[in-house]
């Protein structure tokens, strides 16, 4: 009864936290009276004429383009890679120190070599990205991989369940919690990443948007692109994550 | 007549621990017969039904069906069913979808698969998940599976372990129902012996690590049997009467014995 009463209460409370921060913003804004923070109404009205008038939708659309390649990629590789190092410990021998190696490499050295290498191009972009992220999801699906119960693997074999339903139906499922949490932490990862690859070496998008605000000083400009980004974060939680989430998980008692 | 089971273990050790777990072990079983194995803990029988399923490959020893081994390159050549000691269900599949998983994709699979549950009195969770099911249902679950392939051999490692007496006693009947229609050959490991002179054509007894057939009891009651028929009861106290440390994996007298205690078997039977 209770968990019914708070899953109501729920979007009610994510909103008034939001409220309350907007509150608080604008107070701040009101004592300090700088154009250094600029009030959220002044904000927000920013947003809306970059949104109207403004190419907000084109630059926040490449971002979002280029977060969605590299995340597929960190994650298909990241996954592929996590579950054979799970599986055989002389692969994982072979490659741990490695691992470790490119898990400490500052994004920015990844991101420069990358531009050096290949050329101030998408691909080295999007590769730059991708890179920074396949090591952590190694690690998260590794622990999976190596968490995976064998007595359910050996019903699968007794029953001579084939190769592609006994990992779609045995084995992945087990593997749904990690690659939740890699997904989860890895999207927050890669919004941060992208922006500087753009702002590094692209010429559009968010990244290059608020690099440009930035040499003008407009720091207005900086706080409504943040908000839209904000904004996208929050929408692509709410209908693709959680959702897929609850999916995954609904079995669970 | 098909299904003709015959395990030759000369040796088997368990790697790391130089631990011989079962030795010189033969069995026989014909077509369609029902055979328990009785033992003590940790004499290895759960060892030995793992073997017989292929699980279990390093060991020198052979497992043969119709006089062709059983299993080739890592491939099982026969349908087996396999109870396991826990249900072992995939938690995140309904009901209905872990008995799919056995089966192909099929509407006649879907079919079978109702008809089975059905049988078991479990029509209305198909759609329910293993955990929102009650241990009872889930071993039912589990037994359905078993049966949904049609099995040839059907292996069962103490399936009805930390059970209610009531239920152990329903899921018992079901097992010889379902057993009933098919057939297959069965070995059904445990270490309760009532349950074992209750269900089996005959009671292999295995003496502990290493373990090895000590005994040989052929059971003639006539089916349905009861825990606590007296046929059952009588035969239960005249063996331990006879090898009081049967249970222990003790019999002191040879295994040429086993034909004296199957003549007074018989004779127990038809009083």
């Amino acid at each position: 009864m209770s968990a019914i009463v708070l899953r109501g209460r729920e979007p009610w409370l994510r909103g008034l936290s939001l409220l309350g921060f907007l509150v608080v913003w604008q107070l701040a804004a009101m004592a300090v009276n700088k154009p250094l923070l600029p009030a959220p109404t002044v904000v927000l009205s920013s947003l809306w004429n970059d949104l109207t008038e403004g190419s907000l939708l084109y630059h926040l659309g490449i971002t979002l383009a280029r977060v969605a390649v590299s995340f597929l990629i960190a994650m298909a590789l990241g996954t592929a890679l996590g579950i054979v190092m799970g599986r055989y410990r002389d692969v994982d021998a072979a490659l741990d120190s490695l691992l470790v190696l490119a898990l400490n490499i500052p994004a920015l050295v990844t991101i420069i070599l990358c531009y050096i290498w290949f050329g101030l191009t998408e691909t080295a972009a999007v590769t730059a990205v991708a890179l920074n992220k396949i090591p952590t999801v190694i690690v998260t699906v590794r622990e999976g991989a190596r968490a995976v119960d064998r007595q359910l693997m050996e019903v699968a074999g007794v029953y001579r369940v084939s190769m592609r339903r006994t990992f779609f139906q045995v084995y992945l499922p087990q593997l749904y919690p990690y690659l939740m949490a890699a997904a989860r932490s890895g999207l927050a990862l890669i919004w941060k990443i992208v922006l500087v690859v753009e702002l590094l070496g692209r010429s559009n998008g968010v990244g290059f948007q608020l690099g440009t605000f930035f040499q003008f000083f407009d720091i207005t400009g900086i706080l409504a692109y943040t908000l839209a980004f904000a904004a996208v974060v929050l929408v692509v939680e709410a209908t693709l994550m959680r959702p897929l989430e609850r999916r995954l998980t609904r079995w669970r008692p | 007549m098909k299904n003709r089971l015959e395990v030759n273990i000369r040796r088997k050790i368990f790697p790391g621990a130089d631990v011989v777990v079962v030795e010189e072990f033969m069995l026989t079983a014909s077509a369609g017969e029902f055979v328990a194995i009785v033992g003590p803990s940790g004499a290895g029988k759960s060892t030995l039904l793992n073997i017989v399923a292929g699980l279990d490959r390093e060991m020198d020893g052979d497992v043969q069906i119709d006089g062709q081994p059983l299993h080739v390159d890592g491939l099982i050549t026969v349908r087996i069913g396999f109870v396991f000691q826990e249900p072992r269900l995939m938690p995140w599949l309904t009901v209905m979808d872990n008995l799919m998983l056995v089966l192909d994709k099929s509407t006649d699979s879907v079919e079978r698969i109702r008809q089975l549950l059905r049988e078991v009195g479990l029509a209305d969770v198909e759609q329910s998940f293993p955990n929102q099911l009650s241990g009872g249902m889930q071993r039912r679950v589990s037994l359905a599976r078993a049966f949904a392939m049609r099995p040839e051999l059907l292996l069962m490692d103490e399936p009805f372990l930390s059970l209610d007496a009531p239920t152990a006693a329903r899921l018992r009947q079901l097992l010889l129902t379902l057993w009933g229609e098919l057939h297959p050959t069965v070995l059904f490991v445990t270490h309760h012996l009532r349950e074992a002179l209750a269900l089996a054509d005959r009671v292999l007894f295995l003496s502990s690590s290493p373990a090895r057939v000590v005994l040989e009891v052929p059971v003639q009651l006539p089916r349905p049997r009861e825990l606590r028929d007296t046929g059952i009861g009588e035969l239960h106290d005249h063996l331990l009467a006879q090898y009081p440390e049967l249970l222990s994996g003790l019999v002191e007298e040879e295994k040429q014995s086993a034909s004296d205690i199957s003549d007074s078997d018989n004779r127990l039977a038809s009083r």
